[in-house]
């Protein structure tokens, strides 16, 4: 427990002298809530409590990358091996980069809320205890997906590769940037087979529905089991020398990571329970839109009343 | 007699196709300082690390105080003390920090102040390990190997790549373990480490001990002869070489003719009679007492590191 919390305070104070981590897990994701609010919501507050989900959701998914990079970099550097002549366990090495990880990247999502609230007057966050469970197991379970991807592939350059090809897919089919309900049936039904999208949806839904964590379950369920997965194939997998390359059988076991989302893909594209409420979800919110710009065009006498109830609280 | 730290019993390795370690056996006690000399290759390295516990061995036995590193490597790892070959820290780690980070891992373990000072890192307290110069990362190494205090310390190639004066800097920490009574196991390739550092030495080669005992042993075993090198303007044969008066073995090494010899001077006037005979010419001519060197050359025909 020892070596758990002084390895995590070490991957922590490290990060925080990184430039590159400044600018991956602040100024990016701040960049990219500023234009999600500002540029794509037009500081609509209904608009931008939609899009919060996807620029929180995007935050968290950047969980992977770093946390590869930063293991593979570690082992080529032979620092992997100097903690490993020394009483420090696999699962030391990889827990603390993902606590270290989780306790770096709630700060972004904390300021990113507090802006959400204050700077652009959004109504309300939705069920905060629901978006802190999903914020949670988005980040460790992200973050342990980047860590299978540090132990399946041998070189920096494999795991850039690597990286880019899972970013890719999962920032624009999962909802993060294109909205999910303007992509085509057969995307929508691609993309229920990533976990990313049950992310997204779920921070969608804890703050513009208030969804609770029981309406949650399948997401927080199918993520926990996922974290499960990839931490227990990634400290199978681990490797402590720079020269002990992975085998090409032992690579397919990264395919085991797609176990969970597969099996509720499969149940979703049958069941259509996302579609219909990322549908539903847009529907209402043109509804609202169109019922505010009716009455920006014929105000009623009453509606400027300070207590008037608005919709905007919906 | 009391019982060995270290009992390495037919030992071997493979990796793939290469045969990295091959059935090799030696003991170490408690306070000595044991090298393990040979080319880059012999399987030193893999030997070590075995007994650090970071390899498995596919046969023989090994013992290190009291654990087999194989199945106790958890419980070995709180007892030994290790300065690895290439092995960093992370460039953004401050000194301080390191030994204090190392030292957290440790039941038992030293005072990071005390270990800075015996050091000479006082004044790099603060600086990153980026910032540190070969020696120093060195040296910061050798002290976070003796942060739990160990009983037994294994220094993998601890001056390789060093500058001289560095490396004498490290021999005179390495002296001063050697006379707090700690068990030591070095490997190196240099002979003047080997020759200055251990109590006993086993000259390894393709994975085997070839010749183990002290230096002196070793040396006198080797016939205790002086070694002289000498370069000709053409070339000769050693068997006729080997006929001279005093002259009792020689080898040509890259065209180097290394004479043997237990009375050099008479080997020498004996060599420059020869050459007039035969028109040929000393083009140089260096005389060393013998060294490990030797031993190796004698034994595998080879230098160190060729």
């Amino acid at each position: 427990m020892t070596n758990l919390v002084t390895l995590t305070r070490m991957r922590m104070r490290l990060a925080m002298r990184n430039k590159m981590f400044f600018f991956f897990s602040l100024i990016m994701p701040m960049v990219f809530f500023f234009l999600y609010s500002a540029v794509f919501a037009k500081s609509d507050p209904n608009i931008v409590a939609y899009l919060l989900g996807p620029v929180l959701g995007l935050n968290v998914m950047g969980s992977f990358w770093g946390l590869s990079a930063a293991l593979v970099m570690f082992r080529e550097q032979g620092i992997l091996r100097r903690f490993h002549v020394s009483p420090v366990t696999e699962v030391d090495m990889l827990v603390s980069s993902i606590l270290a990880n989780y306790a770096l990247t709630l700060p972004t999502v904390i300021v990113e809320l507090l802006l959400a609230r204050f700077l652009f007057h959004v109504p309300s966050l939705g069920n905060l205890f629901s978006v802190w469970l999903l914020v949670t197991i988005g980040v460790v379970s992200f973050g342990s997906l980047g860590l299978v991807i540090a132990s399946v592939t041998n070189t920096m350059q494999e795991t850039q590769v690597l990286n880019q090809l899972l970013w890719l897919p999962l920032i624009f089919l999962s909802g993060a940037t294109i909205p999910f309900a303007s992509l085509s049936t057969v995307v929508q039904k691609i993309a229920l087979f990533l976990p990313a999208t049950y992310l997204v949806h779920g921070l969608k839904n804890a703050i513009v529905e208030a969804a609770s964590p029981g309406k949650l379950l399948v997401v927080i369920v199918s993520l926990s089991l996922w974290f499960v997965l990839t931490l227990f194939l990634s400290s199978q997998l681990f490797r402590w020398e720079p020269e002990a390359k992975i085998g090409r059988k032992a690579k397919l076991y990264v395919a085991a990571t797609a176990i969970p989302f597969f099996l509720l893909g499969l149940w979703e594209a049958k069941n259509g329970r996302v579609i219909a409420e990322e549908k539903a979800t847009i529907q209402r919110l043109d509804a609202a839109d169109k019922g505010k710009e009716k009455s920006e065009q014929h105000p009623k006498p009453d509606s400027t009343k300070p207590d008037a109830p608005s919709q905007d609280h919906n | 007699m009391p019982e060995p730290v270290i009992r390495v019993e037919n030992l071997s390795k493979r990796y793939g196709d290469v045969e990295a370690v091959r059935g090799v056996s030696f003991s170490v006690n408690e306070g000595e300082v044991f090298g393990l000399l040979g080319p880059n290759g012999a399987g030193k390295t893999s030997t070590i690390e075995i007994l650090e516990g970071l390899r498995n061995a596919d046969s023989g036995t090994a013992m290190v105080c009291g654990y087999d590193p194989a199945t106790d490597s958890d419980a070995l790892k709180h007892e030994i003390g290790a300065a690895l070959q290439s092995t960093a820290l992370p460039d953004k780690l401050r000194v301080m920090e390191a030994l204090k980070l190392f030292s957290s891992f440790y039941k038992r373990h030293k005072q990071p102040e005390e270990l800075l000072k015996r050091f000479g890192l006082e004044e790099k307290r603060n600086a990153f390990y980026s910032q540190l110069s070969g020696g120093q990362k060195q040296r910061l190494a050798l002290a976070i190997a003796l942060i739990n205090d160990p009983k037994v310390i294994f220094l993998d190639e601890p001056t390789a790549g060093l500058d001289p004066q560095v490396r004498r800097e490290i021999y005179d920490i390495i002296e001063e373990l050697r006379h707090d009574r700690k068990t030591i196991v070095l490997t190196t390739h240099y002979i003047e480490e080997a020759e200055r550092l251990c109590d006993r030495v086993a000259i390894v080669d393709h994975g085997k001990v070839i010749k183990e005992g002290t230096p002196s042993q070793l040396k006198q075993a080797s016939g205790d002869k002086t070694r002289i090198e000498v370069r000709l303007t053409k070339p000769e044969t050693d068997a006729a070489l080997k006929c001279l008066e005093g002259v009792s073995d020689c080898r040509i090494l890259n065209d180097v003719y290394v004479l043997h010899c237990a009375r050099p001077p008479q080997a020498i006037v004996a060599l420059v009679k020869y050459l007039e005979t035969q028109n040929n010419e000393l083009v140089g001519l260096e005389i060393s007492t013998p060294s490990l060197e030797d031993v190796f050359i004698e034994l595998t025909g080879r230098r160190l590191r060729d």
